[in-house]
C-alpha cells in the first residue's frame, strides 16, 4: 500500500485567514478559517491594511488548530500549498511568509497555488473529478469560465470585460442600501420579489466572455428615473430582475460550453456560487443534460478556505511542481502560467 | 544559545545569528529590493553558512517596528512562524532601539530616525548609560520639526541616525543649531547583530498575540475613529 499523502494549505488573498490538512488530495482532516468580515463590516468593504494586519493576528492561531485538528506532526506533511496570487497583495505576503518559515524549518517542499486553481479544485473534495471539465467560476473578483483537459491544466475560455458578477451584486446592494457584503442580501431579497422589472442581458455572441457594468447601470438608472417620477420601486423586485438577469446569463453561457467542449462534468466555483438561486438555475439547466455531471460544493467550500488550496496543492504536487524560498505573493498571477 | 534576527522593517534587510556574546554572522542590504521575496533565501544562506540546522535555533528576536507596515508584517510573520513551529522563544526589539545602538559612544542622547513621509519621521529618543541602552522617550511619528522643538529641551547634545537622516538634516539642524550631531553614513544601516544581542536579553513574548509596533493606526480605522466621535 502506498504511503497517504499529506498536504498543509495555507490561505490569506483576501479577508479569511486559513489553514487546513487534508489527505490524498480529497480528504479534509481539517479546515480552520478565520473570518475578519465583522472587522471589515465598519468600512463598508475590505480594507487591505486592516486585513494584512488581522492576518498576522491570526495566522499562527490558525496554523495551531488545523494541525491539531488533524493530529499530525510535521514529519508526516508532504508538501505546504499555499496562495501565491491573485488577491491583496499585502494579505498575500502573510501566508506566503508564514509557508516558506515552516518549509524551511522543517525542510518540506513549498508548492505556490492560484487562487482560482483552488476554488476549482474545492470540487475533489466533493466528488472525484473527470475529464474534460468545465468550471465557473464566480466571486467577488472573479466571473470566468475554465476548461480543465486534465488535472492542473486550465484553459480560461471566458472571462468578464469588466466588473465581476460579485462586484455587481456588491454594488447593486450599496445602490439598495443593503450592508455589506451585499450578495447574500440581494440573494435573499431575489426570493421574495418578482422579477418584474426589463433590465439588459449581455450576450455577447460567439464569445463565452461576460459583461455587467451595463446591467449595474441600467439597475442604477431604473431606480433614479422612478424617483425622479415619484415612483416606488419594490426592492425585492429588482433585486429579482438583477438577480434573474446575472444567473440567466450565467447559466446559458455555461450550459452552451459545457456541450460545445463535450464535458464530462461542470464544476461551480467561487464565493457566488453560495447564491442559492444561481445553484438552483445550474441544477435546472443541466437535469435534462444527463451525460454531464454538475457538481455543487457545499456552501463552506465556496467560500475562501485553506482546503480548497491544499486540494489544488496536492495535484500540482504530484505533478513535480515545486515553489522555492524565493516564492513570492502575485496579485496578477494568471492561472495558465501558473503550472510551473 | 544561538539566535536568529531578522529585520525587514525598513529600507534595509538585514539578517543576523548570535552565539552567546558573539555575533557569528551578519547580512544587510541596503538596496531597493523585494524583502518578501529575499529574507527566506538569505536566512538560509546565512544560516549554512555558519554550519547551523534549524534545530540549532534557540530563540528568534525580530524587528517589530516602526517602519514600512509591509516590510514590518513580513519579517514579523516570519519570526512568529518560525518561533511558533520550532517551539522556541519569540522577542521583539523596536526598529529604532536597535539603529540607536550605532550611537554607542557617544556622549548625549540618540534619536534614530526612519522617514515617514510628508515631512514627518518615525522617532524615539534613547541614551547609552554605561552599557546600558535606555529609552528616554517611547517611539513615535511627528513632523520632523516638532520632534526638534520637543528635544530641545534636554539641553544636551543628541545624535541623529539613519539612512534617512539626510531627508530632514535642514530642518532638525535649524531647531537645534550646534546640539544636533549627525552620525556619518557608514553608520547608518540598522545593525542585525546589535538586534540579535539586544533581543538575547530580551524575555520571550506570546507568539500568537505579538504584533508590529506600527506607531500609527491604518488610515481607514483612524477616519471610522474619528467619525464615531462626531
Ligand atoms: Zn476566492
Amino acid at each position: 500500500m502506498e504511503k497517504d499523502q499529506i498536504i498543509l494549505g495555507i490561505e490569506t488573498s483576501c479577508d479569511e485567514t486559513a489553514a487546513a490538512v487534508i489527505k490524498n488530495g480529497k480528504e479534509i482532516l481539517s479546515n480552520v478559517v478565520a473570518s475578519q468580515i465583522e472587522s471589515h463590516k465598519r468600512f463598508g468593504g475590505v480594507v487591505p491594511e486592516i486585513a494584512s494586519r488581522h492576518h498576522v493576528e491570526q495566522m499562527t492561531i490558525v496554523l495551531e488548530e488545523a494541525l491539531n485538528q488533524a493530529g499530525i506532526g510535521y514529519s508526516d506533511i508532504d508538501a505546504i500549498a499555499v496562495t501565491e496570487g491573485p488577491g491583496l497583495v499585502g494579505a498575500l505576503l502573510i501566508g506566503v511568509n508564514a509557508a516558506k518559515a515552516i518549509a524551511f524549518a522543517h525542510n518540506i517542499p513549498l508548492v505556490g497555488v492560484h487562487h482560482i486553481a483552488g476554488h476549482i479544485y474545492a470540487n475533489r473534495l466533493v466528488t472525484e473529478m473527470k475529464f474534460p471539465a468545465l468550471s465557473l467560476v464566480v466571486s467577488g473578483g472573479h466571473t470566468e469560465l475554465v476548461l480543465l483537459k486534465e488535472h492542473g491544466d486550465f484553459t480560461v475560455i471566458g472571462e468578464t470585460r469588466d466588473d465581476a458578477a460579485g462586484e455587481a451584486y456588491d454594488k447593486v446592494a450599496r445602490t439598495l442600501h443593503l450592508p455589506y457584503p451585499g450578495g447574500p442580501h440581494i440573494d435573499r431579497l431575489a426570493h421574495e420579489g418578482n422579477p418584474s422589472l426589463k433590465l439588459p442581458r449581455a450576450w455577447l455572441e460567439g464569445s463565452y466572455d461576460f459583461s455587467f457594468s451595463g446591467l449595474k447601470s441600467a439597475v442604477i438608472n431604473t431606480l433614479h428615473n422612478a424617483e425622479q417620477r415619484g415612483e416606488n420601486i419594490e426592492p425585492a423586485d429588482l433585486a429579482a430582475s438583477f438577480q434573474e438577469s446575472v444567473i440567466e446569463v450565467l447559466v446559458t453561457k455555461t450550459l452552451q460550453a459545457a456541450q460545445a467542449y463535450d464535458v464530462k462534468q461542470v464544476l461551480l466555483a467561487g464565493g457566488v456560487a453560495a447564491n442559492k438561486g444561481l445553484r438552483a438555475a445550474l441544477t435546472d439547466g443541466f437535469e435534462s443534460l444527463s451525460d454531464i455531471e454538475l457538481v455543487v460544493p457545499p456552501l463552506y467550500l465556496c467560500t475562501d478556505n485553506a482546503a480548497m488550496i491544499a486540494a489544488a496543492g496536492s495535484v500540482l504536487f504530484q505533478k513535480g511542481k515545486r515553489s522555492s524560498l524565493a516564492l513570492n505573493g502575485n496579485p496578477g498571477l494568471d492561472i495558465e502560467q501558473s503550472m510551473f | 544559545m544561538t539566535v536568529l534576527a531578522i529585520d525587514t522593517s525598513n529600507f534595509s534587510l538585514g539578517i543576523a545569528l548570535a552565539k552567546g556574546d558573539q555575533v557569528i554572522g551578519e547580512y544587510i542590504t541596503n538596496i531597493k529590493k523585494n524583502h518578501s521575496l529575499r529574507v527566506m533565501p538569505a536566512i538560509e544562506r546565512l544560516v549554512g553558512d555558519c554550519d547551523l540546522k534549524t534545530a540549532d535555533l534557540k530563540k528568534i528576536v525580530v524587528a517589530r517596528g516602526p517602519g514600512s507596515y509591509t516590510g514590518v508584517r513580513i519579517g514579523v510573520t516570519i519570526a512568529k512562524t518560525l518561533a511558533w513551529t520550532l517551539n522556541i522563544p519569540l522577542a521583539g526589539v523596536s526598529s529604532l532601539e536597535f539603529l540607536a545602538a550605532n550611537g554607542r559612544y557617544f556622549t548625549g542622547i540618540v534619536s534614530p530616525l526612519f522617514d515617514a513621509r510628508r515631512g514627518q519621521i518615525f522617532t524615539g529618543l534613547y541614551r547609552f548609560n554605561g552599557n546600558r541602552l535606555e529609552t528616554i522617550l517611547e517611539d513615535t511619528n511627528m513632523l520632523a520639526t516638532e520632534w526638534a522643538g520637543k528635544i530641545k529641551q534636554y539641553n544636551q547634545p543628541v545624535l541623529f541616525i539613519g539612512n534617512d537622516t539626510p531627508l530632514h538634516k535642514e530642518a532638525l539642524q535649524n531647531i537645534l543649531g550646534d546640539a544636533a550631531f549627525f552620525a556619518p553614513p557608514a553608520l547608518y544601516n540598522p545593525r542585525p547583530g546589535e538586534l540579535a544581542l539586544l533581543g538575547m536579553e530580551k524575555e520571550g513574548e506570546d507568539i500568537h498575540s505579538f504584533v508590529p509596533n506600527y506607531v500609527r493606526l491604518a488610515e481607514a480605522e483612524a477616519k471610522w475613529l474619528g467619525q464615531q466621535r462626531d
